[in-house]
């Protein structure tokens, strides 16, 4: 077996930040012990106004699961306080799937044998009109993470595309240095989105074995390099279940937080993914990570950062989001492919990252959200 | 109260409810608007679609004046290009800037609010500045051409009435203009409190639109907002503080 590389070492391509985030995060998480919080902790923490860090723990907590429902009835409170019955919509868009990682746990990792693609301009243009069509104006560009099949001149050159058909252009790529960042942006994005998968690096090592993913210090640093670039909102997540998933899930929030505190003009947005079957690989399940615990997780995301954007996932069932998004999610994907080139009429031309649950398009969610009496929004933004 | 009107910028209101226009379904904008009596309602350009989705501007009455906000500026750069943008699509003349760049608490960045509003002012919009209740700022945005100011009673959404309540009185007393108070009033009670102390006009949309029943909460507000408006032109009557008052405890012996 080939030697791994260090992965708490930046490769010579990699910027270097000056900025204490990161070791904040960690110290903070490793000061973390769920089990340690009570009842009496949760109660205190479902008092306050506004939460405390504190209050965030004993949030997480296993003890504070037992209140679930009163907990879940305040994030409600805060979210309708913050964003009315407002849900964004939107969709993803996979534009390549090449991937020079090795992600045990992930479908596009590349020592998986699926089908790899890679959409011509003249292809991502059509999956945008067809996207355009069903009336969306928020797109989310995904690539695997290749810099050599997927370059940053490759991203713009889409995100460009994009700006045509679209009012809101978020990315979900590899994680870039501030200046390619500051590239992209002008070239039309707004919006970076980047999984830290999970904050334990002891754990991050063994999941990811090869590839620039393999450095944890720079993947960490990215939302800030984001911000640096010139980036409007940033969005956070642990996929919740490769490891103790509460202080994974309080390292994000924290994280987030950190960030906020030093970019209070960022708009900050969490996700909520939790390990999901993927192709080629049985053994991959969600751990402890059950419906009730991955609610819990997002009511504490909405309690600690009421303004937060909460994104919910296709990889939860229609029955899970329709629900969320009364609760505490603010953003719901519709339409999802998450396969190379599914959109428009022509043949899907690669394969997919991972399982969806909840295949609606467009329109269902629209009409569901509307049945459940909350307001579809397109976009809420204006690129000036 | 009949001839009562609220004068922005030359234009003549009888209502003195703005109504927000966000957060909450479309299709019942219009039953809010016509319960609240409201005559202008704000909208934020951001959320104004085009295509063949919902549209905004679709579910709003015709002959109500429309109040775009420039939500979404994060400095007076924005606010302007927003503002222009609005014009251009067929919002009219009216812009209540609205620039923010703390995206957790949402306060207004008063300074970057002068440049927006001196800018705007002077391309001949209506200008209604979104401002954290500061005198100076508001003799500065009057010097620069703003047609009304909209200080903040409590953060946007807290719903927690008119925290600065303090410093609203002070713009009230001190600038010519009509003070709106904006943001941070969630009950009607609060509403008839900022008209009672002088406010020429209430802007609320969080506390309807997260009401059960937010037509009538519409409605309730109207009422709330009439009330104020009743009694400061009234002029109201003196506070007691401790207990009653004998007619003239101290001088009364001059009359023995």
């Amino acid at each position: 077996m080939e030697k791994r590389t260090n992965h708490m070492e930046y490769l010579p391509d990699m910027e270097q930040i000056d900025s204490d985030i990161k070791d904040k995060v960690i110290e903070a998480m490793n000061a973390y012990i769920p089990e340690k919080y009570t009842e009496n902790d949760v109660l205190q923490a479902l008092e306050h106004d506004t939460k405390t860090i504190e209050d965030f723990k004993a949030l997480l907590s296993p003890a504070a699961l037992p209140h679930l429902e009163e907990i879940a009835q305040q994030a409600k409170a805060e979210t309708r306080k913050h964003f009315g019955n407002s849900i964004n919509m939107f969709t993803p868009l996979y534009i390549s799937n090449y991937c020079e990682n090795y992600c045990i746990y992930c479908g596009f990792n590349c020592h998986n044998k699926i089908h790899r693609a890679k959409l011509n301009y003249e292809e991502i243009e059509k999956e945008m009109q067809a996207i355009a069509k069903t009336g969306l104006q928020e797109i989310l560009l995904l690539t695997g993470e290749s810099k050599k099949m997927s370059n940053v001149e490759y991203i713009g050159e889409a995100c460009k595309i994009a700006r045509k058909y679209f009012k809101v252009v978020g990315l979900e790529v590899y994680p870039m240095n501030s200046d390619e960042y500051s590239y992209v942006q002008k070239c039309g994005a707004d919006y970076v989105t980047v999984f830290q998968e999970t904050y334990n690096s002891d754990k991050y090592e063994t999941l990811h074995l090869a590839g620039h993913k393999r450095v944890f210090p720079y993947r960490l640093e990215t939302q800030e390099r984001a911000l640096m670039g010139g980036m409007r909102g940033v969005g956070f997540a642990a996929l919740l279940g490769l490891s103790d998933f509460r202080k994974d899930a309080f390292a994000t929030g924290i994280h987030a937080y950190l960030i906020q505190r030093k970019y209070p003009h960022a708009e900050i947005a969490f996700s909520c993914p939790r390990l999901r079957p993927i192709i080629n690989n049985d053994k991959i399940n969600p751990r402890d990570v059950h419906e009730p615990q991955l609610l819990q997780v997002i009511c504490a995301y909405r309690l600690f950062m009421p303004f937060a954007s909460i994104t919910i996932s296709t990889r939860e069932c229609q029955r899970f989001r329709d629900n969320i998004v009364q609760i505490a999610a603010t953003k719901i994907s519709a339409g999802v492919d998450v396969g190379i080139g599914g959109h428009s009429d022509g043949e899907k031309k690669g394969d997919e990252q991972f399982e969806i649950s909840d295949g609606r398009n467009v329109k269902e969610i629209y009409d569901s959200l509307c049945k459940n009496n909350m307001q579809p929004v397109m976009s809420d933004y204006i690129y000036v | 109260m009949e001839n009562d009107k609220l004068i922005i910028g030359g234009h003549e209101f009888n209502s003195r409810f703005i109504l927000g226009s966000g957060k909450y379904s479309l299709d019942l904008i219009k039953a809010a608007v016509e319960n609240a009596g409201a005559e202008i309602i704000t909208l934020a350009l951001r959320r104004a679609a085009t295509g063949n989705v919902a549209n905004i501007l679709d579910y709003i009455p015709k002959n109500v004046t429309l109040l775009p906000n420039t939500s979404g500026a994060r400095n007076a750069d924005e606010a302007v290009r927003i503002a222009r943008l609005a014009r251009e699509v067929g919002c009219g003349n009216f812009i209540k800037i609205e620039v923010i760049k703390d995206s957790k608490y949402l306060l207004p960045d008063n300074y970057e609010t002068i440049k927006a509003t001196e800018i705007l002012a002077k391309e001949g919009f209506v200008v209604m500045p979104y401002m954290y209740p500061d005198l100076n700022v508001a003799r500065s945005l009057r010097d620069a051409g703003a047609a009304s100011i909209m200080p903040l009673g409590a953060p946007i959404g807290s719903n927690k009435g008119i925290c600065t309540k303090e410093f609203i009185r002070i713009l009230i007393d001190e600038i010519d203009l009509p003070i709106i108070v904006d943001a941070g009033i969630g009950r009607p009670s609060q509403a008839c409190e900022a008209m009672e102390i002088g406010a020429a006009a209430v802007m609320a949309n969080t506390a309807i639109a997260t009401a059960g029943n937010i037509p009538q909460m519409a409605e309730a507000f109207k009422k709330g907002i009439e009330a104020g408006r009743q009694a400061y032109l009234s002029g109201l009557g003196r506070v007691i503080e401790k207990g009653a008052s004998a007619s003239s405890p101290l001088t009364g012996f001059l009359e023995n």
